[in-house]
C-alpha cells in the first residue's frame, strides 16, 4: 500500500512538471476562460443584468464567476485525456505497465496532478473575476467550499476523460469529441444564464443537468439563497451536486481502469 | 528445459483473422543474446509483449524466471526490464530525472534510485547529457537513455524490441557493445531484428519467426549450414528472371529465390560446384547468359531467404546511405 502511494507520488510529480516545463498548454488553458469571462462579461452583460436574480446585485460578474468556475472545473479535466493518449502513443504507458507499480499509479498520478492544475487555474480565474468585480456574498468558508466542489466535480470529470482518452487512440477525436460535448453541454446549464429564459424543452434539460447543478451549488455558496432558483436550498444544490460527483466517480474510476488495463499502443 | 529463464510453449495471439503468434514454442537459456528475427508483422513484438506482462495470450504458456506470465505477472514485472520500439521517455525531464523516476517506481528508496541511475547513466556514456533535458538529445542517445531506464531495475532479463531501429551506423555499434557489456555482467537479452546484421554480430542464438511461428532456432552458425554447403547466387538479365527461376527450379532439390534487395537469384547448392554446373547447363539449354554466377558460403540473407521465401530488410548499415 505504501508503494502505492510512493509510486502515485512520482507519476503526479512527473506530470505536474510537465506543466512547468512544458507550460505553452497551462498557458493556453488559462487563457481560454478568462477570455470567456471578458467576452461574456462585457458583449452579454448588458442585455443580461435584467434577467438577473436579485442576489446578482444587478451585476452580471457576480452571476458569471461561479458559473465560469464550474465549466473550468469540467474543461480542466480535458487534459486527462490527452496526457494519457499522448503518453500512451509514446511508449510510456507500456513502460509503466512492464514495471511491478502499482496498478493504480498512473491513473491517479495523472488524475490527481490535473487536479493541482485546475486548482491553480481556477485560484487564477477567481482573482481575475475578483479583479472585475465579482464580490462575495456570504463568507470566506463558503467560498472555501465552493471551490473544494467546482474542484471535486472537475476531479470527477477527470476519470471519465481517462476513461476517454484510453479507449480512443487518435487524439484528434478525443479533441472532437471533449469540445463537441462539453462545449453544448456548459451552454445548455446555468453558466452564463439563468435557465428560465430558455425554451420550456431545452430549461427541463438544463435544470437537470450537473453543471447547471454544480454552477447553482456555487452560486448558492458564493451569493447566497437567493441566486437559486424558486424554492431550492443552498444544502440541496450542494448535496446534489456531490452526489453527481461520486456518482461520476463510482461509474469511471473502474471503467478507466479496466481500459488502462487493455490499453495496447 | 530446466535451465531455460525463458520457456514458451504453444503461444497463440489472433487480431481478429490475423495469427499473429500460431503455436510459437522456445526455450531461451540464462545468460545470453537471444535474438528473435523475422520479417515486420512476423509475431516478434506480439511475442516480447506476451512475456512483458503487456498482452495476454489466447493460448498456451509462458514462464519468465519461472513465473507464469499470466498467473504470477507482479513477479515478473520485478524481474525484467523493456525498452520498446519508441524512446519511452519524458522528453521534458532531464535524462538523469527519466532514470531515476524509472528506478523509483522499480521500488527503489530514493537514495539507491539516484545512486543506481548515476551508475547506469555512466555506463551508458550519458553521464555529460545526464542533466540535460532529453528533448536536447540525438536519436542514438534517447535509445540509450530509454536503455538506461530498462536498466535501472537491474533486471535479470531485458526485452529489447528493435533496439538500434532507426539510429545512425555509430550509436547501432555502440548499442551492440553494450548490450555485450550487458550479459557479462549475467543479463539474459531478448531482443527482436529485422537486421541480419545485427543478429549475427549480437546473437548467440537466433530464432527465425514468420507468420507467429518458429521456422528455425540455433546458432548464426547452424543456421547456415542448415540452409545446406554453399549458396548459388546469379544474375541474369532482368527479362529473363522469371523463366530463369522456372529453369532452375529442382536442382538439387532446391529451389531459386529472387533477392529483390541483392538483385540477384540464390539457390542452394548442396552438391557445390556440381550444382553449379547443372544449373549452367540448363541455363545454356534454354539460352540464358548469366551476367554473373558464383558459389560463397551462406550469409544469414541467405538463411532469411531459404527460411522465409522473402528478401530481409535492407542491412543495418546500409540503410543510412539509401535514406
Amino acid at each position: 500500500m505504501s508503494n502505492a502511494v510512493i509510486h502515485i507520488g512520482v507519476i503526479t510529480k512527473r506530470n505536474l512538471l510537465a506543466n512547468l516545463r512544458l507550460p505553452d498548454v497551462l498557458v493556453l488553458s488559462t487563457i481560454q476562460p478568462v477570455t470567456f469571462m471578458l467576452l461574456f462579461l462585457y458583449v452579454f452583460g448588458g442585455a443580461i443584468e435584467n434577467a438577473l436574480p436579485a442576489a446578482a446585485q444587478g451585476e452580471y460578474i457576480n452571476w458569471l464567476v461561479p458559473g465560469i468556475l464550474a465549466q473550468s472545473a469540467v474543461f480542466g479535466a480535458a487534459p486527462t485525456a490527452f496526457g494519457l493518449n499522448r503518453d500512451r502513443a509514446n511508449g510510456v504507458i507500456d513502460r509503466f505497465r512492464s514495471l511491478p507499480m502499482a496498478r493504480s499509479a498512473v491513473l491517479a498520478g495523472r488524475t490527481l496532478a490535473d487536479l493541482v492544475r485546475n486548482a491553480f487555474i481556477l485560484t487564477l480565474q477567481l482573482g481575475v473575476g475578483i479583479a472585475l468585480g465579482f464580490r462575495l456574498q456570504t463568507s470566506i468558508w463558503h467560498l472555501l467550499a465552493a471551490m473544494a466542489l467546482a474542484l471535486a466535480f472537475g476531479y470527477a470529470c477527470s476519470w471519465i476523460m481517462a476513461t476517454l482518452g484510453l479507449a480512443m487512440k487518435n487524439a484528434e477525436a478525443i479533441q472532437a469529441a471533449v469540445y463537441l460535448v462539453v462545449f453544448p453541454l456548459t451552454l445548455t446549464s446555468s453558466v452564463f444564464l439563468p435557465t428560465s429564459t430558455m425554451p420550456e424543452w431545452l430549461a427541463t434539460f438544463a435544470d437537470h443537468q450537473p453543471i447547471t447543478i454544480v454552477s447553482n451549488a456555487l452560486r448558492g455558496l458564493t451569493l447566497g439563497e437567493g441566486a437559486l432558483p424558486v424554492g431550492h436550498t443552498i444544502a440541496g444544490e450542494v448535496l446534489t451536486a456531490l452526489a453527481w460527483t461520486v456518482g461520476i466517480l463510482v461509474v469511471f474510476v473502474p471503467l478507466a481502469i479496466r481500459t488502462y488495463r487493455r490499453a495496447v499502443s | 528445459m530446466s535451465n531455460a529463464i525463458i520457456s514458451v510453449e504453444h503461444l497463440l495471439k489472433a487480431y481478429g483473422e490475423v495469427k499473429a503468434l500460431d503455436g510459437l514454442s522456445l526455450d531461451i537459456e540464462r545468460g545470453v543474446i537471444f535474438a528473435l528475427l523475422g520479417p515486420n508483422g512476423a509475431g516478434k513484438t506480439t511475442l516480447i509483449r506476451i512475456l512483458a506482462t503487456l498482452l495476454r495470450a489466447d493460448g498456451g504458456t509462458a514462464h519468465v524466471a519461472g513465473y507464469d506470465v499470466r498467473r504470477n505477472p507482479a513477479e515478473v514485472r520485478r524481474r525484467i526490464g523493456l525498452a520498446g520500439q519508441y524512446a519511452a521517455v519524458d522528453d521534458y525531464l532531464t535524462g538523469r530525472e527519466n532514470t531515476e523516476m524509472t528506478g523509483r517506481l522499480y521500488g527503489l528508496p530514493r537514495r539507491q534510485a539516484r545512486a543506481r541511475a548515476g551508475e547506469v547513466l555512466e555506463r551508458l556514456h550519458l553521464a555529460d547529457a545526464a542533466d540535460r533535458q532529453v528533448k536536447t538529445y540525438s536519436g542514438g542517445m534517447r535509445r540509450r537513455i530509454d536503455l538506461a531506464a530498462s536498466l535501472v531495475g537491474e533486471p535479470d532479463i531485458l526485452f529489447l524490441d528493435e533496439p538500434t531501429t532507426g539510429v545512425d551506423p555509430a550509436s547501432r555499434r555502440d548499442i551492440w557493445g553494450l548490450i555485450h557489456d550487458l550479459v557479462d555482467g549475467g543479463t539474459t537479452v531478448l531482443l527482436t531484428t529485422q537486421y541480419l546484421e545485427e543478429a549475427d554480430q549480437l546473437a548467440d542464438r537466433i530464432a527465425v519467426i514468420d507468420h507467429g511461428r518458429l521456422v528455425s532456432e540455433g546458432t548464426a552458425e547452424q543456421l547456415k549450414a542448415r540452409t545446406g554447403g554453399s549458396v548459388l547466387e546469379l544474375s541474369v538479365p532482368d527479362d529473363q528472371r522469371d523463366s530463369a527461376v522456372a529453369i532452375l527450379g529442382g536442382v538439387d532439390g532446391g529451389h531459386a529465390t529472387y533477392d529483390t534487395h541483392r538483385g540477384t537469384l540464390v539457390l542452394p547448392a548442396r552438391r557445390g560446384a556440381n550444382t553449379l554446373r547443372e544449373a549452367l547447363q540448363r541455363l545454356d539449354g534454354a539460352g540464358i547468359r548469366p551476367d554473373d554466377i558464383g558459389l560463397h558460403q551462406p550469409t544469414l540473407d541467405d538463411v532469411f531467404l531459404h527460411l522465409t521465401g522473402r528478401a530481409p530488410a535492407p542491412s543495418a548499415l546500409a540503410e543510412r546511405t539509401m535514406v
